[in-house]
């Protein structure tokens, strides 16, 4: 990024892009419950969407968000860990009526109350495990002001196009630190849609043809009966105990994410076919990783980078990456590396190593002494 | 003949007498009086024996989560066209009704287009016949055999308080057609609390007992309120605005130039409400007019508007990725909170370069330390604007022809000349 005479650079924060590319790509309604650090998320919320809300509660946020969406208008919320635990149970009951909506989960540092000002990268297991049976919510990371917006837009077109909550992860420095950027990075945007039902067959509302997606109506229409349900059911949406019909509804939630596992996967990479040392980094500690590696090549040091995009589900693609080196360095602001865990498992392994920190950013420097162990 | 709501209303699916029954009659009667269609109808049921009709329901269901049928039904209600001719009745148990109240209030609160059932058998059926917050005194249930309770939760005035349009009590044995009728034509929020029994569990845990005669004992009354102003009134407007939040205003062109080639970080440690975060800005403003990257990152204590306030403003040729600073080459500290916060960057062996203010005490450190009396000079709340004035003028890493034309567009710029910093430069 060089600045021209044609650059347009103003001073903004992550949260101002997210707004706008949310709105831009087609959500229409905010539900906030405040929290820092989300705050700045509600704020240019309150200026720009269509329909502002103003929850009670989280449970209450969900709950709102879950009545809007059953009318088909993609509802977004933004909250801290304290405010997601709140939600979780509510997070259940949209995966599984297949509602799509954006929750955007701004860390901070826990546990509990914790300190709200303070960043952190500790809820990935939260994430992960949010959904009782270990089905998975599309989680997207952002990891620099570009993400800010391209990949808000993809959470919101992920939403609706395969009906699902999705988690725009991030934490304190992404959505608050004001930073110069160039506005002409800005790629147009275009807005989501929901594909309708059009058959005139009686509607059953969890059907899907191959997709695995069930084609939605809106609850407001009079032609067709329309059920949304969280418990166990059948394609007509009818509660049902196990039966296979009502069982296969419920692992085809799992299916239909595998199914568009390609649709789901955004990550950057740069190889290096002689490095033998791969550094994964995703969320703000990719820019303190993006510095690290720029910093060993000048050095002449070898070493990869893969930015995690997509978090969960945890895509193949990353294992692919990671074969081809014999040393990985997942770096993430908690005490003993959740997504390395989740990753690589808990088990001894001498070829994964981590950089960690809890309270405070991790510095470059941190990364480029544990690569260097290891080159 | 009147359309049908239910797929069969001699079918349903609780256990014989049970309570429920009788409401899911009254409901499709009342709704055929009205003359709604079966489309015309979202039904939203909670978690507990009434919720599991849906599927005997002709028209819209929606089955979600224990307690939060009222809060979902809400969205709905908040988020249906406003001349839609859609009517939303939530089934809700006692129990739904205890573990999920908040939403009751907040949804008569906001005047949510709802009518609200509750069926209220004075236990948990579902799960084996528990005491909720609506069991009344005198009133066994299988865990609570001779415990007399703390007495039932009126909701019908916790809803009234609330501001609900609509409410009543009523009893749930017999033909209430009417009564329900009477609640679904309300415009708003209604709420209608069915007094009814749980056959297996509530009769079982207190044989011989007639329902007239508990609700008598117990003072339960049967009630109706309404609330005159609500029922007129429009639903709040929740639209909200549609201008972009990226516009051309948000642009600093570059103007002038620099000579700054590495990437130089600055903290600015001070105290809430001195102006701590507005001088990092207009640092940050002035390095942009020069076609610089810029980075500013604000860290305060929870309660924004006491103890420290600090900013750290990192300026660079190249772009900038990392955005910490923990050795900054620049502390600008200007009260006694800001040098608190600071210390760990004056005391870490490195070698910053700090502008102290001069009331403060010095401490031991690697930094070089130049004192300057700014408070006093120029005032609390100037002092951090004056410090970044100072910085910019002996390290020269921007132009004097930029600051200035940066302090032109500072909010300050109209009440104080900005020769009240330039005198104090020399
Ligand atoms: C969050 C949560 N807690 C507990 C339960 C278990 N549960 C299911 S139904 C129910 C009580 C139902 O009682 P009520 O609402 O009065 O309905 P009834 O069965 O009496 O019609 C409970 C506690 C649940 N489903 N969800
Ligand atoms: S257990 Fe009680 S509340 Fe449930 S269906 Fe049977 S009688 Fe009705
Ligand atoms: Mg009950």
């Amino acid at each position: 990024m060089t600045h021209t005479t044609t650059s347009r650079t103003a001073f903004i924060d992550g949260s101002r892009l997210i707004v706008e590319a949310l709105v831009q790509t087609g959500a229409e309604v905010f539900v906030g419950y405040p929290i820092t650090p989300a705050n700045l998320l509600y704020s240019y919320a309150n200026r720009r969407f269509p329909t502002m809300m103003a929850a009670p509660d989280e449970i209450t946020a969900l709950q709102w968000m879950s009545g809007f969406a059953t009318l088909g208008k993609l509802p977004v919320t933004a909250t801290a860990f304290p405010g997601y635990a709140l939600m979780v149970e509510s997070i259940n009951m949209a995966l599984m009526m297949e509602l799509p909506m954006v929750v955007i989960l701004a860390q901070r540092l826990g546990p509990a109350t914790g300190t709200a000002t303070a960043g952190a990268q500790g809820d990935l297991n939260l994430v992960h495990g949010t959904v009782s049976g270990g089905f998975q919510i599309p989680t997207f990371c952002i990891s620099n002001l570009d993400d800010c917006w391209s990949l808000s837009a993809k959470a919101v077109e992920t939403a609706m196009q395969l009906r699902t909550p999705v988690v725009l992860l991030t934490s304190k420095e992404m959505v608050m630190t004001q930073m110069s950027y160039d506005l002409n990075r800005l790629t147009p945007l275009k807005k989501s849609t929901l594909k309708h039902y059009t058959g005139t067959e009686p509607y059953k509302p969890y059907h899907t043809d191959e997709s695995l997606i069930p084609e939605f109506l809106p609850i407001s229409q009079s032609t067709h009966q329309v059920r949304f349900t969280a418990s166990t059911h059948n394609k007509a949406g009818i509660l049902q105990n196990t039966t296979p019909e009502a069982l296969d509804n419920t692992k085809r939630l799992k299916d239909k994410l595998d199914l568009h596992a390609d649709f789901l996967l955004h990550y950057h990479y740069e190889e290096d076919n002689h490095a033998k040392v791969l550094v994964i980094s995703f969320d703000q500690t990719a820019q303190a990783a993006r510095e690290a590696v720029a910093i060993l090549r000048q050095q002449g040091t070898k070493v990869a980078h893969l930015i995690a995009k997509t978090l969960f589900p945890i895509p193949q693609k990353y294992y692919e990456i990671s074969a081809l080196y014999s040393h990985i360095i997942v770096a993430e602001e908690n005490l003993d590396g959740q997504y390395r865990r989740l990753l690589f498992g808990s088990a001894p392994n001498t070829n994964v190593s981590g950089v960690n920190a809890i309270g405070r950013m991790i510095h470059p420097d941190e990364i480029i002494e544990e690569v260097k162990k290891h080159e | 003949m009147s359309k049908q709501f239910l797929t069969d209303s001699k079918a349903l699916p609780f256990c014989k007498g049970c309570g429920h029954t009788g409401v899911a009659q009254n409901t499709e009667r009342a709704l055929q009086q009205l003359g709604y269609d079966p489309l015309d109808v979202i039904f939203v049921t909670d978690i507990g024996c009434h919720g599991i009709i849906d599927k005997n329901l002709v028209s819209h269901t929606v089955h979600g989560l224990h307690g939060r049928s009222v809060a979902i039904a809400g969205g709905i209600a908040a988020g249906l066209p406003k001349d839609s001719n859609k009517k939303v009745i939530v089934f809700i148990g006692d129990g739904g009704a205890t573990i999920g109240m908040q939403h009751l209030m907040i949804a008569a609160h906001h005047n949510f287009s709802m009518t609200v059932i509750v069926h209220n058998n004075m236990l948990y059926g579902m799960t084996g016949g528990q005491p909720s917050e609506f069991t009344p005194e005198g009133f066994n249930t299988p865990t609570t055999p001779h415990r007399s309770s703390a007495g039932a939760i009126d909701i019908c005035k916790v809803a009234e308080a609330a501001g609900a349009a609509y409410v009543s009590r009523i009893f749930g044995i017999g033909n209430f057609t009417a009564e329900l009728a009477e609640a679904f034509s309300q415009p708003g929020f209604s709420l209608v609390e069915v007094m009814e029994l749980c056959t297996s569990y509530g009769l079982k845990s207190n044989p011989g007992m007639k329902l007239k005669n508990l609700i008598e004992e117990a003072e339960i009354e049967f009630i109706k309120y309404t609330n005159e102003t609500k029922k007129s009134s429009e639903l709040p407007d929740y639209e909200g605005h549609r201008l972009s939040l990226i516009t051309d205003q948000l642009v600093i062109p570059q103007e002038y130039t620099a000579d700054s080639t590495h990437k130089i970080s600055i903290l600015l440690a001070g105290s809430a409400g001195e102006g701590t975060q507005s001088a990092a800005e207009f640092l940050a403003r002035t390095a942009m007019l020069s076609g610089l990257h810029v980075t500013r990152k604000s860290h305060v204590p929870v309660t924004v508007g006491v103890g420290f306030s600090a900013s750290e403003v990192i300026i660079s040729k190249e772009p900038i990725y990392y955005t910490g600073s923990s050795k900054p080459d620049y502390i600008l500290i200007t009260s006694k909170d800001g040098l608190e916060y600071a210390m760990p960057r004056l005391t870490n062996g490195y070698k910053s370069i700090v502008y102290m203010d001069a009331t403060l005490q010095t401490p031991e450190t690697a930094s070089e330390i130049h004192i300057i009396p700014m408070r006093e000079k120029v005032g609390a709340r100037n002092a951090a604007l004056l410090s970044v004035f100072k910085l910019v003028t002996d390290s020269r890493m921007l132009s004097m022809e930029s600051m200035i034309s940066a302090y032109s567009q500072h909010k300050l710029a109209a009440k104080l000349p900005i020769d009240t910093f330039l005198d104090q430069l020399t």
